[in-house]
Parts: C-alpha cells; structure tokens; sequence
C-alpha cells in the first residue's frame, strides 16, 4: 500500500508542476488540481497508512488500534479551501479569457 | 479583560459578514460600518498594545473554547504579535479613509471582503498553532484575490492570474511542509513543537528538517524574497491604491511568521539551531539587490514602490538571518516605519497621477535621456506660484521619499541606523562576518537608489508647468496620509520608547522560555468553559 500511494503522489505532482509551468490557463488549473489532489493523499499519509481503522474513540478501546483523526480533519479543510480557490481562479480565468480574447497566462500570444 | 484576544478576528469577521448582506447600493451606510469596525478594530490594537506594554505579564494566552493546550486552538498575545496587529489596524484605517473618496464604489464588496483580510491578518498574527495560520493565511489570501481584482479591468485581471496562481502553488508548499512537521512532531501547535523538535532522533530531524524548508519556502514567496517574489511587483502596481496600501502589510506577514518560527524552532541551545540563516542572510541580500536593481530601473513610481516593497523585505529578512535581538529590534523598527511610507506612497501615487496621462513618466524620462526642449519655455513661468494643495502633496511625497530611503531626520534613517550598529557590534569578539559587510553595504546603496529614483520622479512630477488639470484632493485622502505619515514622523519624535519596545518584544520572541511557559501551562480561562 506505501508504494501505492508513494507513486502516486509523486505521480500526480510531477504531472502538475508539468502542467503548471505551461502556457495556456486551462493547463494551469488543472496542474493546479492535480498538485491539491497530492498534497490531499499527502496530508493523508502523515497520519501513517492503516486499513480497517476507525478514528472515533470508544469507552475502553485500545488507542492503538484506532487510525490517527488529526490528518483526517487537516484533509478535509484542505479539500474545502483548495476546491473554493480552484473556483475562484476559475472565474478569474474566465474574466481573463473575457478581457484579452486569448488562453495565454499572459494575456498575448508569444 | 480576558476576551481582549480574540476580539481582532471576531469584530471584522462579523463586520465583514454584515457587510456581505447589505446590498450595495447603500454604499454610504457600507462604508460606515466598515470605517466603523476599523476604527473599532484600531481600538482594541491599541489596547492589547498597552496591556503587553504595562502587562505584569507580557505574553498571555487565549484558549478557544477552552480546550486545553496543545489539544485546543490556542491565540497568544505577545509584544510582537501585538505591534504587527497595531501595525495592521493603523494601515485599515489609512486605507480605508482614503477608499473612501471613491475607491470603495469601484467595484462590488469591496467592504466586506476588506474587513475579511483584516481578519485573516489579525489572525495570522495572534494564532499559536501552525494549521490556524494555514487557515488564516488562505482567509486573508481569498479576501486578497478579491481586493487584487477590485475595480477589474484588463491589466488587475492578468496580474491577479499570475497572483492567485502562485499563491495557490505556495499554499500547497504550506500544507506539504505543516503536515511534514505533524508526521514527524506528532503536534501542530508551535510551542509544544518547540519542546518536542530537541527530542527527536536524527533520522527524524532530517525529515523535520525538509518540513520546516518546505514550509519556509511557502513563506519566502509570501515575504517576496528573490528569486521567489517576480509576482509582487506586478501585482501590487496593477492592485487599486487602497488595496495597495493594504497589501503593503502582506509581504511583511511572511516575514514575521519566518521571524517566529525561527525564533522557536531553531533556537541557539536546539538541535538544529541556525537552521536556514544562511539562506535569509543571502537571499535576503539579493532580494535587495534586485530591488535596489528594479527601483531604478522603474519607469513608474508606482514600480519605484513596488520594487521598495522588495528591498524592505528583503532588509528585514537579512537582519532576521543573523538571529541577533538587537539587529532584529532594529528590523522590527524598520519595519513599521517602512511599511507605513510604502502604503502611504501607494496612496500618493494615486493623487500625483491624477490629472496627469498615462505616458507621462515614460516620456519625462524619454526627455531626460534624448534633450529636454523644456528649457525654451522657462522663462514664461517666473513668478507663477504654485498652488497650495500641489505643494502640499509634494512635501507629503518628500517626507514618503526621506522615510523610505533612509535618510536623516525620518525614522527610516533611525530604523537602518539600528541594524547598522547591531551588525557592527556582531564582531565584537572575532571582526564583523562579510556578510554583515555586504548587508552594510547594500542597505547603504538601497537607499541611495530609493533617493535617486524617487527624486527623480519627483521633479517630473512636482517642478513641470501647470497646464494640466490639477489634482482635486478630497479631505478624507489628505486625512489617511497624514495620519500615515504622521505616525512615521511621531516614530522619529518618540524613538526612544518606540525602540525600546521593540528591544523589549525582540528579547521575548528570543528567549522564547516566557512563550512556551505561558502557553504550556495549559491555564483554562476561569468560568464555566
């Protein structure tokens, strides 16, 4: 399961720095997704990878079997201010679409 | 009053959200309520200042929710955090004077999303906890977007494009390097962090090592540190002057969070002390470099601003480097009287341009370089006076150039003096480090350029024949730069108990024992939790 998600983290930020160093916005917001969907797994990780482990505490159970919350809460923050951002430069995108009649990060075509 | 605390993220969160319901064409009232809530927000900075100032105690600690610490969210009060939220507070009130005018028309909730930064800033500022500053930071960086883009047009939209997707890209650094550190530490919040980091194993502290640099690097791009800060001049030229002066306070956001996250993780006795300071000692002469490089290359003064932007961060990164509390108090000086002449001379820039066309710096100094035929109409104008407001804002803009560049008698002169002698007193034992030299020496030649450049603009701008359409001031715009600039000029009346408490708040965020003390000893708030 490590190597799993070891790969494909590194496989999802590779494809997005990739993406974000490309011109056109689209290409942008996507390799934008891409890195937020890694970092996601990676926050995740950090807790330390377990199958069949609950994170609710019940009076008696042993604490070591239980999987780690903290992560679990950090992801999910995560998950809800990367998802507003994207959609926030969305609509930025779009405007600059709007206003330069051109995908190009820069407003003109090189 | 034990409250006292939290009230800077509260009051702009309920301002900001009141303001969102309101619609806006009752802009009169909006602007009401959020001058209101600044002045309010102004307030209680200024008491939180006086509490840690006279305090018997000069940390203390606000436990939300009353969870104990580090289980809780915990906000910590400290001399520095409290000057950052003064700082913070008297910038708002200057901005938001000067919006004002006209600017808070120019585009849709302009109020509420500038009460939402001034809440994620306090909140960046008071939080003990490493994921609330994330949460805090992405506050104040949404609420940026929305001020970057206020007003629209073809030239904020691109430099918003370029903004937001930087700091999206730095955000994702944050995560990766706080989650880094909870993966190894166990916990995130600061001070039980500073206990922990000197109990780790080595192969551990590698990996507790390449966190907190991760998470550095998010900060250095916040803070503009070169190579990483190519997105700030754009965005801060093309950004409305208001929210120009706002962001003024962003970079140096960065550059306190390194300052405490150094000051507490990396401290002299630790495993791992001076962690990085090489990296901001240099990086932070570069930064320079490349400013000082920028501002007299600039062809706009509102470029000239920007590019100061950089140089200070850049002053402030290189003197934390040396993780000296006298240097650093100088720094922190610095710091306040030069962020408060950057916002002031974005504020500036907007009345100098009035009235002026959109060429005209490109052309003087066109003139400048090819003959200047200028010289054949000079005698026509002898005798003509110029008119009282005009000579007005030239001396407001003289006394934003003498503050930014350095010079005798403003405090920014003060402010360089400080970490000039604070580097020469590092060689007391063994010879000042080169470095210290060549920060010496870049600090020197900085504010030489600043002088040149700003000069420059200013005879472009002030000493040319008045046949333009001169600028209308209204009285709420020459009341935000007074009050600006009239606090750098108290700062150089009042030096001495201005640098003292900055010594004073240097020294606690160094010797560090008090912070962990105060918010380890896990003190619920009394009463009913």
């Amino acid at each position: 399961m490590e190597l799993v998600i070891a790969l494909s983290i590194g496989i999802l930020t590779a494809s997005g720095v990739w993406l974000i160093l490309r011109s056109r916005t689209f290409q942008v917001i996507i390799g934008l997704s891409l890195i937020s969907y890694a970092v996601n797994l990676f926050i995740f990780s950090m807790g330390r990878l377990r199958s069949n482990a609950a994170p609710i505490y019940d009076e008696g159970t042993d604490i070591s079997t239980l999987a780690d919350p903290i992560p679990q809460s950090l992801v999910l923050t995560a998950i809800v201010i990367g998802f507003a951002m994207t959609a926030l430069f969305l609509v930025v995108l779009l405007a600059n679409r709007g206003l330069t009649g051109t995908d190009h990060v820069d407003g003109q075509e090189r | 009053m034990e409250h006292l605390a939290i009230l800077p993220i509260v009051v702009p969160l309920f301002a900001g959200a009141l303001l969102a319901l309101i619609d806006d064409r009752h802009h009169t009232l909006k602007l009401a309520i959020n001058i209101a809530a600044t002045v309010v927000l102004f307030a209680i900075s200024l008491w939180l200042l006086a509490d840690v100032h006279e305090g018997v105690a000069r940390t203390t600690t606000y436990n939300l929710g009353n969870w104990p610490v580090p289980y809780g969210i915990v906000l910590v009060v400290d001399p520095l955090s409290a000057v950052m939220v003064a700082l913070t507070s008297i910038l708002a009130l200057g901005a938001v004077l000067f919006s004002a005018a006209r600017w808070h028309r120019a585009g849709q909730h302009f109020n509420s999303l500038f009460q939402l930064l001034l809440m994620g800033l306090s909140g960046a500022f008071l939080t003990g906890d490493l994921f609330n500053l994330f949460v805090f930071f992405e506050v104040l960086l949404a609420a940026s977007y929305g001020l970057a883009l206020h007003a629209s047009g073809r030239s904020r939209v691109k430099a918003s494009l370029h903004y937001i997707a930087v700091n999206l890209a730095s955000s994702s650094l944050f995560l990766i390097g706080a989650t880094a550190i909870y993966g190894v530490a166990g916990t995130l919040n600061m001070a039980d962090l500073a206990v922990r980091i000197p109990q780790l194993s080595p192969s551990d502290l590698t990996l507790f090592q390449t966190g907190a640099a991760v998470l550095g690097v998010a900060f250095l791009v916040k803070a503009g540190m070169w190579p990483l800060g190519m997105w700030l001049p754009a965005t801060y030229s093309a950004a409305a002057p208001p929210v120009a002066a706002m962001f003024a306070i962003l970079s140096k956001l960065g550059v306190y969070v390194i300052l405490r996250l150094s000051a507490l993780f990396f401290d002299e006795s630790g495993t791992s002390a001076n962690f990085g300071d090489l990296v901001l000692q240099y990086g932070g002469i570069a930064t320079i470099v490349f400013g000082t490089v920028g501002v007299l290359a600039s062809q706009g003064v509102a470029r000239i601003a920007c590019f100061s932007v950089l140089v200070s961060s850049g002053t402030t990164l290189a003197v934390i480097g040396y993780g000296d509390a006298g240097a650093t108090a100088g720094a922190l000086y610095y710091l306040v009287s030069s962020t408060l002449a950057l916002a002031c001379l974005f504020l500036l820039i907007e009345l100098m341009e009035r009235g002026r066309s959109a060429g005209d710096d490109v052309l003087a100094i066109t003139l400048e370089a090819y003959g200047d035929d200028e010289d054949l109409m000079h005698e026509q104008e002898v005798g003509v006076a110029t008119p009282g407001a005009f000579a007005t804002l030239g001396a407001a803009f003289i006394c934003c150039a003498i503050l930014i560049a350095g010079m005798p008698p403003l405090s920014g002169f003060l402010g360089k003096f400080a970490i000039i002698s604070a580097m020469l007193d590092l060689g007391a034992e063994g010879g000042v480090p080169a470095g210290a030299w060549a920060l010496i020496g870049v600090l020197i030649v900085s504010g030489l350029a600043a002088t040149v450049a700003l000069m420059r603009h200013g005879i472009n701008t002030f000493w040319v024949s008045l046949d333009g359409v001169l600028p209308a001031i209204r009285s709420v715009e020459a009341a935000a730069i007074v009050l600006l600039l009239g606090l750098g000029i108290l700062m150089t009346v009042f030096a001495q108990p201005v640098m003292a408490y900055m010594s004073m708040a240097a020294d606690t965020v160094y010797a560090r024992g008090e912070y962990l003390a105060t918010v380890l000893s896990n003190a619920s708030l009394g009463g009913q939790p």
